[in-house]
């Protein structure tokens, strides 16, 4: 039995979901996510410190598929838009989580492996460190992103990246990713 | 020297370069997806200011927050601004940022240790 998305997406969705979106991460869809989350009453309620740190955390899970994601696999059964993506912004009692999940080609899975892992293996002090290096010397990466994103999201929320790289089919690999943000 | 005003929206920050007053403003949030594209005019700009400066530049970076492409735009605008300190002119940039707000307080210090430019911390009251 191979990766089943609809269990996958399941299990995401426990807690108090805030804002789930499936499709296409399209620049107009992040505008209305964000929106979305913006009028969130909940969310308007926290702390400005809280508040602001799960927007910008989202605004970088959610851009983070826009630069990366491919055209999901036929065999899928899911709308096959250029850009297929899916995030979750839940409460799961003292922490938001943030949940996304695409289908990434296997040629791409060492490169998000790595950087992943890297990233994992930096102490605070590290983390700073490397990404004000990579943020004065290095130019925008072709994908435009900067080549921060990830190094950001631990950043900010202090927290180790939880992923997962389950097989789909001999070409596509199904990632999926959760920030929690205490 | 023209100015350039640009309102903000939900994506990108309101914008204000006044050369005549020799006043660069940036304020709100910088969240597009192509950062680029929007910071170009801003640097082309500043190129052209930088060619016949004022003698007095302030600088007032006032964000909610940005994303990280945006940060490698506002690093080419303060590193078009350090030229323009080297050669001579006084440059001095604001850094707004709100009480308690420690990723806005982090950003700066990460600006302040690239740049070689006078760079003032202020914090705000919410």
């Amino acid at each position: 039995m191979g990766f089943d998305l609809d269990k996958w997406y399941a299990q995401k969705m426990q807690g108090e979901v805030i804002l789930k979106y499936m499709g296409d991460v399209s620049s107009d869809k992040i505008t209305e996510a964000l929106e979305g989350i913006e009028s969130n009453l909940n969310l308007k309620n926290e702390i400005n410190k809280t508040r602001k740190k799960v927007y910008n955390v989202f605004v970088e899970c959610i851009q983070n598929l826009f630069h990366h994601v491919d055209v999901p696999p036929v065999s899928a059964h899911v709308e096959l838009v250029p850009k297929f993506g899916i995030i979750i912004l839940a409460r799961d009692n003292s922490f938001y989580r943030i949940s996304t999940g695409n289908f990434v080609r296997l040629d791409k899975v060492n490169i998000i492996k790595d950087r992943i892992d890297q990233v994992n293996s930096l102490s605070d002090e590290e983390v700073k460190m490397l990404y004000r290096e990579i943020l004065g010397n290095e130019g925008i990466t072709s994908k435009g992103g900067g080549g921060l994103g990830m190094l950001d999201i631990v950043r900010k929320t202090g927290n180790k990246l939880e992923y997962a790289l389950y097989p789909f089919d001999d070409e596509y690999v199904f990632f999926s990713l959760d920030v929690y943000i205490s | 020297m023209e100015t350039i005003i640009r309102e903000g929206s939900p994506k990108t920050p309101y914008v204000r370069l006044d050369g005549e007053k020799g006043l660069i403003e940036i304020k709100g949030r910088s969240i597009p997806e192509n950062s680029v594209e929007f910071y170009k005019p801003l640097i082309d700009w500043l190129d052209k200011y930088g060619t016949t400066p004022l003698e007095s530049t302030d600088v007032n970076v006032q964000l909610e927050y940005f994303n990280t492409s945006s940060s490698k735009c506002i690093l080419d605008i303060f590193k078009k601004l350090e030229l323009i300190y080297k050669k001579g002119s006084k440059v001095q940039i604001n850094w707004y940022y709100e009480e308690d707000d420690e990723d806005m307080f982090e950003a700066g210090e990460d600006y302040q240790s690239i740049i070689n430019i006078p760079f003032s911390m202020i914090e705000m009251e919410e």
